[in-house]
């Protein structure tokens, strides 16, 4: 019998986001930048597939399924960018980028 | 079976914090995927056990490896080999190893305790899923395709790019 709140369930998810966040604001490497996205994304899912538990509707597991194709199309897109800059400037440093024109 | 939710938590944050505070990105994946195992444990005890074998197929199987693929492009060469033997030393799998080791237990305690399959949360099952995603969200289901293509077209045309500048000697 799993009794457990859902604001402990909502409050573990937001834990993930701030983690994640802290790692996009923190990390200058922009390999670790796109893996505190991914983070980030997994806690929104986890908000997602509580509340949909919470009512027991389908909705929170596809909005999940929508957000894992989003994420999906993100981390190809970012590390195709990703490998683009380090065979530019052969640096993964995210601050290097601001040197850019245009 | 709340404490399985409550430990599976406490691996999923540890594990996510170590990922992010890692100096080396290959022993941040292994944490990461730890962290994403720890998640999906968590969506099997809610009783969303499709979102938790999506989240293990595409998230720690697919979107992980186009991570491992990158990071390993982007050392080629002699050294790498040493790179990557100095990358994974023994004790580097310790700390992931035996935090999916205690996953591994609970998943395992789960499985042979049938009595303790989730009953407090209505379990939301494939079947519900699939009817409602072809349903009512079937627009959802187009744009998320398109999302995908420009996806696919967009990776594609940057690493083209890039190798074709290579080609030329100029990059």
């Amino acid at each position: 019998m799993v009794t457990i709140p859902v604001s402990h369930g909502l409050l573990l998810a937001g834990l993930l986001f701030i983690l994640g966040l802290l790692g996009v604001m923190v990390r200058r490497n922009i390999v670790f930048i796109l893996l505190s996205l991914e983070v980030m994304f997994n806690g929104a899912g986890l908000a997602f597939v509580v509340a949909g538990s919470r009512w027991g509707q389908a909705d929170g597991q596809i909005m999940f399924m929508f957000l894992l194709a989003m994420a999906a199309a993100e981390v190809s897109v970012g590390l195709a960018l990703v490998f683009h800059l380090y065979h530019r400037g052969h640096t993964l440093d995210a601050d290097a980028i601001s040197k850019m024109k245009g | 079976m709340n404490a399985i939710f409550y430990i599976s938590a406490a691996i999923a944050v540890s594990s996510t914090a170590l990922a992010i505070s890692r100096l080396n990105a290959v022993h941040a994946l292994l944490y990461l995927i730890v962290s994403l195992l720890a998640v999906a444990q968590i969506f099997f005890i809610l009783g969303a056990p499709f979102a938790a074998a999506l989240e293990v197929i595409v998230y720690a199987g697919a979107i992980m490896v186009l991570f491992v693929f990158v990071i390993m492009m982007l050392n080629l060469g002699p050294p790498a080999i040493d790179t990557e033997r100095r990358w994974l030393t023994p004790g580097m799998w310790i700390g992931p190893g035996l935090l999916s080791a205690i996953l591994m237990a609970q998943l395992v305690f789960v499985i042979a305790e049938t009595s303790a399959y989730p009953s407090g949360y209505h379990e939301v099952g494939s079947h519900a899923v699939g009817l409602a995603l072809f349903g009512p969200y079937v627009l959802g289901v187009e744009l998320a395709s398109m999302l995908l293509l420009a996806g696919l077209v967009g990776a594609y045309h940057l690493a083209r790019h890039d190798f074709r500048k290579r080609d030329k000697g100029d990059a």
